[in-house]
């Protein structure tokens, strides 16, 4: 099974959206998906920040208006129908003083990068 | 007894149609077909490349006024 590795620090709805995209198609057609969640994506997978992420230009914008899945939703996706593992980073979970309990239940244990880049090993990598 | 079930996609983008279909795919008994309505020419290309990945069967598609209808066969 290819091993997909996807480190997701930007805030941003484009980012967002495309880390999401590659991680549940990636995950429902048998890759084997790891995602870490840091930086400035963080703060939108704590409980109760439902809403969306800004806009970092005109795209964003359009996707606003537009029937696009929610990044949130194709990451739970990711999880539920591709057995995808979505991490909180221990260290952005550190800076911003927050106990596992306060991201999204479907998120996997907060992982360290060591271990992240560790498992990575072999496969691919990509960030956003 | 297989079944045909319409799954309406129409209006969502990619890969909301191809979400859909496997949500349904997974619910679906081996045999069953599904119909994907879907107005994403995208996915109109990307779902059957996802269902030969994953080992179901493809049994075609048409495009009726701007919407695709995509039939799968669920093959495990």
């Amino acid at each position: 099974m290819n091993r997909i590795s996807i480190i997701v620090v930007a805030g941003s709805a484009e980012r967002l959206q495309m880390a999401a995209m590659v991680a549940s198609v990636g995950a429902v057609s048998g890759n084997d998906v790891r995602v870490l969640l840091s930086m400035n994506a963080l703060p939108l997978f704590v409980k109760g920040s439902a809403g969306p992420a800004p806009a970092e230009g005109p795209v964003g914008n359009v996707m606003a208006g537009k029937k696009v899945p929610p990044f949130r939703t194709l990451f739970e996706q990711a999880v539920e129908l591709g057995d995808a593992k979505v991490h909180p980073c221990s260290m952005a979970m550190d800076v911003l003083e927050l106990e596992p309990g306060a991201v999204l239940p479907w998120l996997a244990e907060p992982l360290g990068l060591t271990a992240f880049l560790h498992d990575a090993q072999g496969g691919q990598l990509l960030s956003f | 007894m297989a079944e045909r079930k319409v799954v309406d996609a129409r209006g969502s983008f990619c890969p909301g149609p191809l979400m859909e279909l496997i949500g349904w795919m997974k619910l679906a008994q081996v045999g069953d077909e599904i119909e994907l309505l879907s107005s994403d020419k995208g996915s109109a290309a990307d779902v059957p490349e996802w269902v030969k990945k994953v080992g179901h069967e493809f049994l075609g598609t048409r495009e009726e006024g701007g919407v695709w209808h995509i039939v799968v066969k669920k093959a495990k």
